[in-house]
């Protein structure tokens, strides 16, 4: 008995990072923009939305793992297999251009990070861009992984920082379970925005091929399943901690609009140095950390969609497209947050008008695939699962595509 | 370019024409039946109206990049047969291992050659395309002209791979032997580059291409792939299949990949093994893993010490098995405590008369079971040893460790 259960912390301790990582990520620069903006207009009322979107992400990211774990394959490498060359191809150039724009606005989270530290950016990009592509480049998925597991701890930032700033606990406590609604435009817009940015494609992509890669299997699925949902709960209390910090520190005293997470940053200076040092140094990382990842996983996406040699411990000259691919992610998402004058918002809302065409779609796909009988034995989903996986999805899709008007809206605002 | 190739992609949507020139349909399906021809197409699936004609090789007149003329119009409805291998739904976008290059990859397109016969004109397979170049004839089939998409296509050079190193997976047994699959040139190809292969499978593929390969080859391919993988295919195999794979291996690998099972699995494959191999194994696994005894081989040659050179190469030339572990000879006494170690080198320059004792190396170097693997790298790493000796409290010898087993160990812990 004792042995078995043994058994079974051991091969939890050895699916633990898929899952983690991908929820956790989650919380980029874009994501604590979000949710910095959500706590500093409007206080302790959005944090109800958190259990609905933790729920939501958790199917949505329990369905990729379990077609990871039992097929063996990758995501792309299904849609390719069952969907065919071209759908995969303009599926995967439209994940290029929006993890592109991601990778600028993780870019700029970085530099505006370290600009509160008094770091100029044209120092601090270039550097950052050659630490990411040195460590992937130069390690196995291995170390990758626990390098990202010990990024993924350092958002405990987040909630030293929340506490630091002694929010009120009670008014917390009643509003996460307490759904408020409020029919002004700009409270919509926010709940909207919550929810739309929780489920990003890229997201499906690389945790079904963190799932394969780690060799997860069907046997250890159920271990697996626990790490994704740990996973994802854990984002949403990273995402409770920013809300609470925010509201604590600038709706209590006013509420306004912050124009991006290093003002929220800056607003937490009256409470402390380390609460204003673990919000911006918690932004620095999960920027960092994402700008990491995020090319990263769209090199192998695509390459392994579109059928070329893929992995980091091939050499240049034999994967020579996944390299490039990588290299220019890294390259112009860097390069654009140094020329003075570029239009990052613009990129940024452009980038969340590709993500809400394209994840209504990826979801799709993913439903009809782990439904197939013939793919996924007797792992497919059950018909009380796929009521509530096609309700997430409609959701989802609903809301972002609602994103995708507001981000539209804005678009031509800015013109 | 030859006119007389032809792709996958453009013979899809070519109209057939009747004995009169009218369109009967269009090419949605080429099949080859492996059995009869493995390069051959054997039959062309045509949509028509709402129903699939099959068109059989002979009864092809021409074909061009303008359409199929036909020599008779007796054309029988489609119906599913198992001896087919149809190359969109069974090729097309599969993953594919290539034999030459050492890699799976995936099928985008494939070429054939028209050639004319006295009969008829046949499509023969020659090589399947990937990359970029048959990217963009999928991308544009079927939208732009097909002669505009050959002249697209020049600048960009091609990514064949020869049909004959083409190896499909096939998951389902029965189907593997219809359609007459039988692994091309994986045989030649050395275990550390199938384990690659095999890495980079699905469960399904993995399980097609060591059940393809014969339990000899699956076992040496097996002991290259990392220990958690190892476990993942064994795991999903049958426990009979395991086993026969697993009394392939060497104990010691064996008994490291069975200690990554879950136990009711180890137990399972134990129970299908024959009995001396069985219990050979149980004892390496009542050793730690982190031991010298974890990671020690049973096979070794060991012979008492007044054994005389000439007979110790002549027990050595009479037994087969001997051959991989020939590397030094552990001498006994005759309580089977270590006494010293031989190397084959100066076995093979000694004088025939001369008992073994006389030549063994001094001082002995030798381990306990017990000993942790940093003791053992130490050793191997202080006295440049080749292999090593592997006591347990009785001095007895109860093993050896080489030093490829060092080398794998000092690269996993990496």
């Amino acid at each position: 008995m004792l042995r078995r259960l043994r058994y079974h912390i051991a091969v939890f301790l050895s699916v633990i990072g898929p899952g983690f990582i991908t929820a956790v990520v989650d919380n980029d620069a874009g994501g604590i923009f979000t949710y910095s903006q959500a706590g500093a207009k409007y206080g302790y009322l959005p944090l109800w939305t958190l259990a609905p979107i933790t729920l939501l992400l958790i199917v949505t990211q329990e369905m990729c793992s379990r077609m990871g774990a039992v097929t063996g394959k990758g995501l792309s490498d299904l849609i390719r297999e069952e969907f065919g060359l071209r759908t995969t191809f303009f599926m995967m150039a439209l994940l290029v251009l929006a993890n592109l724009t991601n990778v600028m606005a993780n870019f700029a989270g970085i530099a505006s990070s370290l600009e509160l530290f008094h770091v100029s950016r044209y120092f601090s990009v270039p550097l950052a861009a050659l630490l990411v592509w040195v460590l992937i480049v130069r390690s196995s998925y291995a170390r990758i992984e626990k390098i990202f597991l010990a990024a993924c701890s350092l958002y405990i930032c987040y909630v030293v920082s929340g506490i630091l700033v002694k929010p009120d606990w009670k008014e917390a406590a009643i509003y996460s379970v307490r759904p408020v609604l409020l029919f002004e435009p700009g409270y919509l817009t926010m709940l909207i925005g919550m929810v739309g940015t929780s489920v990003a494609p890229w997201m499906q992509f690389y945790l079904q091929a963190a799932v394969v890669e780690k060799g997860i299997t069907a046997k250890d699925y159920a271990e697996s399943r626990i790490e994704v949902i740990v996973g994802c709960i854990v984002m949403s209390v990273i995402a409770f901690f920013i809300i609470v910090a925010c509201a604590g520190a600038i709706w209590s005293v006013e509420p306004r609009d912050i124009t991006d997470a290093t003002d929220a940053a800056s607003a937490l200076r009256p409470f402390g140095r380390y609460a204003f040092l673990l919000f911006s140094a918690g932004l620095f990382n999960a920027s960092l950390f994402a700008a990491s990842i995020l090319p990263l996983s769209t090199s192998y996406t695509v390459c392994e969609g579109l059928g070329f040699e893929s992995g980091v411990n091939r050499t240049f000259s034999e994967a020579p497209i996944f390299y490039g691919l990588f290299t220019f992610l890294i390259v112009v998402g860097g390069g654009v947050v140094l020329i003075p004058g570029f239009p990052l918002v613009k990129m940024i809302l452009l980038s969340q008008v590709i993500n809400g065409a394209l994840l209504p779609l990826i979801l799709g796909y993913m439903i009809v695939l782990v439904n197939k009988k013939r793919l996924m034995k007797e792992w497919t989903n059950s018909a009380l699962y796929n009521v509530v996986a096609w309700a997430a999805v409609i959701v989802m899709s609903g809301l972002t595509v609602a994103l995708v008007g507001i981000s539209v809206r804005r678009l031509a605002g800015l013109n | 370019m030859a006119d007389s190739l032809l792709y996958l992609t453009e013979l899809l949507g070519l109209p057939v024409f009747d004995l009169k020139g009218r369109t009967i349909g269009r090419v949605k399906e080429a099949a080859l039946v492996p059995l009869v021809d493995p390069v051959r197409i054997d039959r062309f699936l045509i949509g028509a109206g709402a129903t699939w004609l099959t068109v059989r090789y002979d009864q092809v007149k021409t074909i061009s990049l303008d359409g199929i003329n036909l020599t008779d119009e007796q054309l029988t409805p489609y119906h599913s047969d198992e001896y087919m291998l149809r190359l969109v739904r069974d090729l097309m976008d599969q993953q594919i291992i290539d034999a030459h290059g050492r890699k799976v990859v995936r099928v985008t397109d494939v070429t054939f050659d028209i050639r004319r016969l006295e009969n008829y004109t046949g499509l023969f397979v020659v090589e399947v395309d990937v990359g970029l170049r048959s990217i963009l004839r999928r991308l544009f089939q079927g939208v732009a002209p097909r002669r505009w998409i050959r002249r697209m296509q020049g600048p960009i050079s091609p990514n064949s791979i020869s049909w004959e190193f083409c190896n499909i997976i096939e998951p389902d047994p029965m189907r593997r032997l219809r359609l007459n699959i039988t692994p091309a040139g994986l045989q030649k190809m050395h275990p550390a580059d199938l384990a690659e292969i095999v890495e980079d499978l699905g469960p399904e593929g993995r399980e097609a291409v060591l059940a393809a390969l014969g339990s000899e080859s699956a076992a040496e391919t097996l002991s290259e792939l990392d220990p958690d993988v190892q476990a993942s295919i064994l795991e999903s195999m049958e426990a009979d299949k395991a086993a026969a794979i697993i009394e392939e291996m060497s104990p010691d690998e064996a008994a490291d990949a069975l200690q990554e099972l879950e136990q009711e699995t180890t137990a399972e494959i134990l129970e299908e093994m024959e009995t001396e191999e069985k219990s050979e194994l149980t004892e390496l696994m009542e050793y730690e893993e982190h031991t010298a005894g974890g990671l020690m081989n049973t096979e070794y040659l060991a012979m008492p010490e007044h054994t005389t050179v000439g007979c110790a190469i002549d027990s050595i030339r009479t037994n087969p098995d001997s051959a991989e572990a020939a590397t030094a000879i552990y001498l006994l006494d005759e309580m089977d405590r270590l006494t010293g170690t031989v190397t084959l080198g100066r076995l093979l320059m000694a004088e025939p008369g001369i008992p073994l004792r006389e030549l063994a190396e001094e001082p002995l170097h030798k381990i306990h079971a017990g000993q942790d693997h940093k003791r053992v790298t130490e050793m191997f790493d202080k006295y440049n040893l080749l292999s090593l000796g592997v006591v347990d409290e009785n001095n007895r010898l109860i093993g050896v460790i080489t030093a490829d087993d060092v080398i794998s160990l000092l690269r996993w812990r990496r």
